[in-house]
């Protein structure tokens, strides 16, 4: 393990920008969803609440400098619940 | 690993117990995972009740509590560098900035719910039964999980509360902050949960 003696020490100007990134991203997806796209609405909002998402798992949670294993438990938890999702949508549009 | 140091006299794993809090926080997701399952089913089957209801929640006050929740996983996140950089002071500067934006984010909530509720909408109200069957179901599902969303909150109010007496007491410090990395941990999901309650229940109208 690489990070066992010194641990990895963000800088806080990472901090700023890493959040002024998820706010750029949150008034997009404030502007975005007052337009009147249909069902399209839904897609982008989500897309958008998933970048932000992996932004905060990344930096702020620190995946990016742990070890790789914590990223790979995390894909797969995300991969179990979006297959959760996708069955039993299936089970829903096609009884 | 056979390089143990030899002034190790209390056996300590932080790395195990971070693997512990993130085999929890595994947990969280699936919880909330499922309950954004029932939200989809439900919107699927009620779709113009559904747009209808969203549209009664207030954006200002989800926008505001959004850019509260970022810039309160910001300054957690600034905590565990001070504390890696062996700065107490600005470690309890950043804790306190992360509560006092914690409470407001409650404070916030209070009076979200709390004109929600003056003008009748709360499950098992009149006005909703009179709505019907869509509206039930989003207001019902938006007070449950804004609300269990609400009482993670609280939890971390009280963890970041410990963990600030905790670098106080010098009991967490430089060498020895797993508690402060796994709380930080826990505060971003808050944040995480956050992220997707905000869209479903304000935005997609």
């Amino acid at each position: 393990m690489d990070n066992n003696g010194k641990p990895h020490i963000v800088p806080y100007k990472n901090h700023i920008a890493v959040l002024a990134v998820l706010l750029i991203l949150t008034a997009l997806s404030v502007a975005v969803t007052s337009i009147e796209l249909g069902p399209l609405t839904v897609t982008v909002a989500l897309l958008l609440a998933t970048a932000k998402a992996l932004v905060v798992l990344i930096y702020f949670m620190h995946l990016k400098f742990d070890n790789i294993i914590y990223s790979i438990m995390v894909a797969f938890v995300m991969f179990s619940i979006i297959s959760i999702i996708v069955i039993t949508f299936l089970d829903y549009l096609f009884r | 690993m056979e390089h143990i140091p030899e002034n190790t006299h209390i056996h300590r794993d932080d790395e195990a117990s971070k693997i512990g809090m993130w085999l929890f926080i595994f947990t969280e997701m699936l919880l909330f995972g499922g309950l954004f399952i029932v939200y989809s089913i439900y919107r699927y089957l009620h779709p113009v009740a559904f747009e209808l209801a969203a549209d009664e929640l207030d954006v200002a006050a989800g926008t505001i509590n959004t850019v509260i929740l970022l810039i309160s996983s910001m300054t957690i996140a600034m905590s565990v560098s001070a504390i890696q950089k062996g700065d107490r002071k600005k470690t309890l500067m950043f804790l306190g900035a992360t509560l006092f934006l914690a409470l407001m984010f409650l404070v916030n909530k209070y009076f979200e719910w709390g004109s929600k509720i003056s003008h009748g909408l709360y499950p098992g109200s009149d006005s909703l039964h009179e709505l019907g069957h869509g509206d039930t179901l989003f207001f019902g599902l938006y007070y449950f999980m804004t609300g269990l969303h609400a009482l993670h909150i609280i939890i971390g109010v009280v963890l970041i509360a410990t963990v600030m007496y905790r670098v106080y007491k010098s009991r967490v410090r430089e060498d020895k902050y797993a508690l402060l990395e796994n709380t930080g941990l826990y505060w971003h999901l808050v944040d995480l949960i956050w992220i997707f309650l905000f869209p479903l229940f304000y935005l997609v109208t």
